[in-house]
């Protein structure tokens, strides 16, 4: 194979690139470490952008942005991830196309400002109301490029907003990446929600319980409709297995090489990794921890537990499985010190 | 408009007039179809369904952050936000500087009855000094703010800041007119409408148009 596509990259890097080939025009922003290279990576780029004056103006001109036709986003972190969650709640409650970049840093309140997996929960269920969005989670620079394509996608056809949530450490690393692996991919069009051709009275407040009710119903049902479509995870190693892990995002990339390290050695070991958080794909979950092989199920993530009430919510309760926890809230989770804590 | 649709504004309210001249003009200038109104929230968002053009309810505070995305996303449209001024001048306050700041080309109405009328008549940023209401109960203990005059600053030169009331159609259509054409030159706008609120001013008949007119003695009327 030629080294020709090969460039040496950083994640923001790839997440802008994937930005441009999705169609995007239009970047609303706020700086913020470590989503800021996204936004001065789309600038550099000469791409069209407006930064705000806050998060939440950057979170609403998104939502007036599609509601025209426009295909646009924004880029986060932490506490503008907060603030983000205004102008998000306005999409999912208006099932408006918008697509956030939200990068993971350590918190609560301004924390520590590259990486943590603390933003889960925020990403998945952070608005008042049923977390019907998408929310994806890369594992490398390689797919945070394929899972921003999708977003761009999967949110103008399905109509639900989409999370691509990363953190600091896949953001900025530079690595080598190998271009060859980007197929060409058809852009799901923008298109305008609100028309001249037709007047249109759209509401995002209602006036009574039922009439919400019956729009939740309506978006519930979409979203179950969609599930199958969107729902994706990587099995490793699941058939044989005796450990399972569960790992997502940047900690998945770790308990890949502790798997290997650990196969070598001869012991049983497997991976399941969600890679869209929301929806969630309960149905490999529940084969991979119902395996017969499977004696141990352990959830290791840079958070207390934020990825284990994910699992936990969509698990099939009559499994029966003994669950540990290896937790690193706002650490980084290196291969040595999994094997180890995996070995406990 | 042919389809009947009920006011749910409060009687005496000042709403429906501002609205109804406001489609008037729209009308005039034939710009019916281009038009986007976004409404915050507050009482503003009972306007939904209420003019034959395109309309949307943002949030409390962020029609205007909404509006200028509206507007950049489509040139062409004239990109209308209506707030209250709890929305404008209070929990909006910030994207709204900033928008006449970079000078956004959108046309921002602020309804202006001193007071938070939907959640029940809360003291609000243009509540007089010594305003009672339910959360003034004494009193209230500061100054209102002076919308357009406090911008004033901020504005670009050809930018359109300006007051006027409810009870005086003639002068709001001429200033709604200005407004939109001001957006349509590339410029932002901003018309404060003094308005009626009789149901928390607890005023009837011509009280409530003497509480109006009072008004315009410290929120003067004109263009700022």
């Amino acid at each position: 194979m030629s080294n020709d596509n090969k460039k040496f990259v950083t994640g923001g890097d790839m997440a802008v690139k994937a930005a441009i080939d999705a169609g995007a025009q239009m970047m609303y922003g706020y700086p913020i470490t470590p989503a800021t290279e996204i936004f001065t990576g789309w600038v550099k780029n000469k791409q069209k952008f407006l930064q705000t004056e806050d998060e939440v103006s950057a979170g609403f001109a998104v939502c007036g942005g599609v509601l025209a036709g426009q295909k646009v986003f924004t880029a986060t972190s932490g506490p503008g991830h907060v603030l983000m969650q205004d102008g998000f709640i306005m999409a999912e409650g208006m099932r408006l196309p918008f697509v956030l970049f939200a990068a993971q840093r350590g918190g609560p309140s301004s924390g520590t400002v590259i990486y943590s997996q603390q933003e889960v929960m925020l990403a998945c269920y952070g608005g008042n109301g049923e977390g019907m969005r998408l929310v994806y989670s890369p594992s490398g620079p390689e797919e945070l490029y394929s899972l921003t394509r999708r977003a761009f996608n999967e949110a103008w056809q399905y109509r639900f907003p989409a999370v691509v949530l990363t953190d600091g450490y896949t953001l900025k690393t530079k690595s080598i990446v190998d271009f060859s692996f980007i197929k060409e991919i058809d852009n799901f069009p923008a298109y305008p929600l609100v028309s001249e051709e037709k007047v249109i009275h759209w509401p995002n407040i209602y006036t009574s319980e039922e009439e919400l009710n019956r729009e939740l119903v309506s978006a519930k049902t979409d979203f179950d409709k969609v599930t199958p479509l969107v729902v994706t995870s990587e099995i490793v190693q699941t058939d044989d297995a005796e450990i399972l892990l569960i790992a997502h995002g940047i900690v998945a990339v770790a308990a890949k090489d502790a798997l290997a390290q650990m196969r070598r050695r001869g012991q049983k070991i497997g991976l399941f990794r969600p890679v869209t958080l929301r929806p969630f794909d309960k149905i490999a979950l529940d084969k991979a921890v119902g395996n017969k092989n499977v004696k141990k199920v352990i959830i290791v993530e840079s958070s207390y537990g934020q990825l284990a009430r994910l699992v936990k919510d969509d698990l099939d309760t009559t499994l029966g499985k003994p669950f540990e926890y290896i937790q690193y809230p706002a650490l980084g989770i290196e291969v040595d010190e999994m094997i180890t804590q995996i070995k406990k | 408009m042919s389809d009947f649709i009920p006011v749910k504004f409060c009687n005496g309210c000042g709403y429906p007039v501002i609205l109804m001249l406001l489609n008037k003009i729209l009308k005039e200038m034939d710009l019916s179809a281009k038009t986007v109104l976004g409404l915050d929230i507050g009482c503003a968002l009972l306007a939904w369904n209420f003019l034959p053009v395109n309309t949307f309810q943002t949030h409390h505070g962020r029609v205007t952050p909404t509006m200028l995305g509206f507007k950049r996303a489509r040139p062409n449209s004239i990109s209308i936000g209506c707030t209250g001024d709890g929305g404008a001048y209070a929990i909006g306050m910030q994207g709204l500087a900033h928008a006449i700041k970079r000078d956004e080309p959108i046309t921002v109405i602020v309804v202006n009855n001193t007071v938070y009328g939907m959640t029940g008549g809360q003291v609000a940023p243009t509540s007089l000094h010594g305003q009672k209401t339910e959360t003034s109960p004494e009193g209230n203990d500061d100054y209102p703010v002076l919308g357009p005059e406090f911008f004033k600053p901020l504005a670009h030169q050809e930018a359109f800041l300006a007051r006027t009331a409810a009870n005086d159609p003639k002068q709001m259509m001429e200033y709604l007119k200005k407004a939109i054409e001001t957006q349509q030159a590339g410029h932002f706008s901003l018309v404060e409408i003094l308005s009626f609120c009789p149901t928390h001013w607890k005023t009837k008949g011509a009280e409530t148009i003497n509480y109006l007119n009072n008004l315009k003695e410290v929120f003067k009327p004109g263009v700022i």
